[in-house]
């Protein structure tokens, strides 16, 4: 039980790396909002975290993830580690690929308004 | 004597008049001695052109609604007023203003006596096309006019159809008085259906969520246990009441056993108060605390029990955490907090709490050990301090008492009957010398709530212009529609986020009359119809959020509403799958490593509500309701909700069907 926590801790780590060196070489292999936004939905983020990351007081705690603000390598560890309320999204069911798309979909999604600019929010 | 009428001139009366003299004769076949061939009833000749709606068969007629012979014979000999005319002497001396009820035949002499002996007032039938949903309307009335409804069911079908609405009541805390037809003499009964249709004890179906039931055998028994009821169902803790009531009682003729019928007086019960002991320790521990909280559920039972929670809580200056049972406390006062608060509390006192375990405990579903987590969300050696009058009335069987919680102090009493006194001895135990420090206590609190507002604003603007529409948007959108007029939000689940007790300025007891109790999915759509009916009554406007899945269990109530002239506006969030379900199937599939079956929808499997995508407002159209959409972008959404509001206005209920962000 042990080993197996520590190897899933040291593929992690690795898959942090991997995806951390991916996003900062861009290029071929960079990142893609736009196949994250179908990762997003395909992998189920948007029932607890809605189809724009805004979150729910009920279903998220309140967090937003669009756009996060966790480095990419502190949100795939999480995504990847998760013991609280989220279920941890391991390899098997969420490829690195599509991790680090859905990555640069929530750092693409535009930061929210001010209230004070919503007429119906003003106090 | 039927068959000799001419068909073109059957009226209903002479139909029905033709069915019971059929169905005399068709069960006269099970006189015959045992052995003997029973011939067929021949099918009679009909030269006539066929109605439409074809009356039933003799056999047919005699199954549903026939009556035996050697019972006729007995009518015949001892006509009179019949029992259910008595029955509804004594219903209509306790002013119950509605009947909203499923017709069926193991009550229709009731039903018969109701209309027209009793002139279909007090109560007034209501149709309604489920149980559930007669039981859930009188759920949700319960809740705006503080005073029960009766509901009329088959003993057996009707009420297995009703028993999920009578659990919420039970678990919220509301009077429902049930009355269950029952044909229980099994020499004379009606074979066939009405048999099937009969149980020895029907009330044991719904025996484990109900404060009392009885089986009434003669019409005295019927008034003592009917008046009984009433005040059983109306005493605080509250809850749902259940009688057999057997088919022979209604339909003979009043026979007086031995004195004159008579019916008892009702004379309400007070409330149970707490012990004047237990409510001076709790005083003196929160006058004493450094951080007290109180966290309330059901504790305002009525609309004063929201002042006496201001009065307590400011003269402790100590925050207030609602659960939402009921509206308990002003949303808008600074007083009004978040549960995070519980954190960092020294005493907690929770008045009427169905879970105080959870208060004060955090369950996390991670699987851990395939269960999950358990945290304590307090310090160690806060004192804990419940008053709940629901220990009272607790059962065994169905588990609506929640985990065990260690208390240091416990009440079982009426929250807002011991308000008085707890704020009394609060006030006399509090020393002169921590006057000034609970005044400091309340300035902090006061910038903490101004705060929390901010926060709540801006979480609220995220994904404003977002299509599906977001949450926030849809209740601010219905804010702005409704501020100006006396509203009441008569149905909302916690799918949107909480946003409505977030953002609108909750003040009055109307404003929020708290969730299903059971959670009990169904519960939205009925209790919406039904506290509507009591708010029309009241010149007041309701207005619901209206869950999708919830609308589909019966959506007949949206017909009621209509035949019976209840304005309601029903906005929809309509967020096309039983959302619940959605994330705990994610959840399993990602806690074993395995990708989650989607089907062909975006939802797993057996959880999605589309393809095909059901068309609320044609559904609603069509049972009489004035209806639009789907609205998807959020610029339609409030000029559509400003028609919507015009026609509620004028008595019509409407509803607005809008694809929403999941919660």
């Amino acid at each position: 039980m042990r080993n197996s926590i520590m190897w899933s801790r040291i593929s992690v780590a690795l898959a942090g790396l991997v995806a951390g060196v991916v996003l900062a070489n861009g290029g071929a292999l960079a990142a893609s909002a736009e196949n994250g936004k179908v990762a997003y939905v395909k992998h189920g983020c948007w029932q607890c975290h809605g189809f724009v990351g805004q979150g729910s007081a009920i279903t998220s705690g309140g967090t937003v993830i669009g756009p996060s603000r966790l480095s990419f390598e502190a949100f795939a560890s999480f995504t990847r580690n998760t013991n609280r309320t989220m279920p941890p999204y391991r390899e098997a069911i969420l490829p690195d690929a599509d991790l680090t798309d859905i990555y640069a979909y929530m750092q693409s999604i535009p930061k929210p308004p001010d209230p004070n600019s919503i007429p119906l929010l003003k106090p | 004597m039927a068959r000799e009428r001419s068909r073109s001139k059957i009226d209903r009366r002479t139909f029905l008049t033709g069915v019971a003299v059929a169905g005399a004769a068709g069960t006269a076949t099970t006189l015959m001695p045992p052995g003997a061939a029973a011939s067929p009833t021949p099918a009679p000749i009909d030269p006539a052109p066929r109605p439409s709606a074809l009356p039933p068969t003799a056999k047919m007629a005699a199954a549903e609604a026939g009556t035996p012979q050697e019972i006729k014979q007995e009518i015949k000999r001892d006509s009179g007023k019949p029992g259910s005319d008595f029955m509804v002497d004594v219903i209509k001396t306790l002013d119950i203003k509605y009947l909203p009820c499923n017709a069926a035949s193991s009550f229709r002499a009731l039903h018969e006596s109701l209309i027209d002996y009793g002139g279909n007032k007090s109560p007034e039938f209501l149709t309604c096309m489920h149980e559930e949903s007669a039981v859930g309307m009188a759920h949700g009335y319960f809740k705006i006019a503080g005073k029960p409804l009766l509901t009329l069911c088959h003993g057996t079908v009707g009420l297995q159809h009703a028993a999920m609405a009578v659990y919420n009541a039970w678990c919220d805390r509301v009077p429902v008085l049930v009355v269950g037809g029952n044909d229980l003499d099994a020499a004379h009964r009606p074979p066939g259906v009405p048999t099937f249709h009969s149980a020895q004890d029907i009330n044991a179906l719904v025996r484990d969520f109900t404060k009392w039931d009885d089986t009434p055998v003669s019409l005295q028994h019927f008034a003592q246990s009917f008046v009984r009821m009433y005040r059983i169902a109306t005493t605080p803790p509250y809850g749902p009441v259940m009688m057999s009531l057997d088919a022979g009682l209604q339909q003979e003729p009043i026979r007086e056993h031995g004195g004159k019928l008579y019916i008892p007086r009702f004379v309400p019960s007070s409330p149970p108060q707490g012990d004047s002991g237990a409510v001076k320790e709790a005083a003196r521990l929160l006058a004493n605390a450094e951080r007290p909280v109180i966290v309330v559920d059901r504790a305002a039972r009525t609309p004063n029990g929201i002042k006496l929670l201001v009065e307590l809580a400011e003269a402790l200056q100590a925050p207030v955490v609602d659960r939402g049972g009921r509206l308990n406390f002003p949303k808008t006062h600074y007083l009004n907090r978040p549960p995070s608060v519980i954190e960092q509390a020294d005493v907690i006192i929770g008045m009427e709490l169905s879970d105080f375990w959870g208060v004060v405990n955090s369950f996390i579903d991670n699987h851990t050990h395939g269960l999950g987590v358990n945290e304590s969300k307090i310090k160690a050696g806060t004192k804990l301090i419940s008053i709940s009058s629901v220990e009272l009335i607790t059962k065994a069987n169905y588990q609506d008492f929640q985990r065990f919680q260690v208390v240091d102090v416990s009440m079982p009493a009426d929250a807002e009957a011991t308000l008085p006194a707890l704020i009394e001895a609060v006030k006399a135990a509090i020393p002169n010398d921590r006057k000034a420090a609970i005044a400091k206590r309340g300035e902090a609190i006061r910038k903490a709530y101004t705060n929390g507002r901010a926060n709540v604003r801006r979480a609220a603007a995220i994904a404003w212009d977002a299509s599906p529409i977001s949450t926030a948007r849809l209740v601010m959108e219905t804010w702005a529609q409704i501020k100006d007029l006396d509203w009441s939000l008569v149905a909302s689940e916690g799918n949107v986020s909480f946003w409505p007790s977030r953002l609108w300025p909750m003040e009055k007891h109307h404003h929020w009359l708290g969730r299903s109790g059971g959670y009990g999915v169904g519960y939205g759509a009925p209790a919406s119809v039904g506290a509507a009916l009591a708010n029309r009554d009241l010149g007041r406007f309701s207005v619901s959020i209206q869950s999708d899945g919830d609308l589909m269990y019966a959506p007949g109530v949206l017909w009621t509403a209509a035949k019976h002239k209840i304005p309601l506006l029903a906005i929809m969030h309509n967020n096309r799958g039983y959302h619940q379900e959605v994330m705990h199937l994610q959840r399993l599939a990602n806690f074993r490593d395995r990708v989650v079956n989607l089907g062909n929808d975006m939802g797993p499997i057996g959880t999605s509500i589309e393809n095909p995508d059901i068309e609320y407002h044609k559904l609603a159209e069509s049972m009489g309701w004035w209806a639009k959409g789907p609205i998807k972008d959020p610029a339609l959404l409030g000029p559509a909700i400003k028609e919507a509001v015009a026609v509620v206005k004028s008595g019509q209920p409407a509803l607005l069907n809008v694809w929403t962000q999941p919660r």
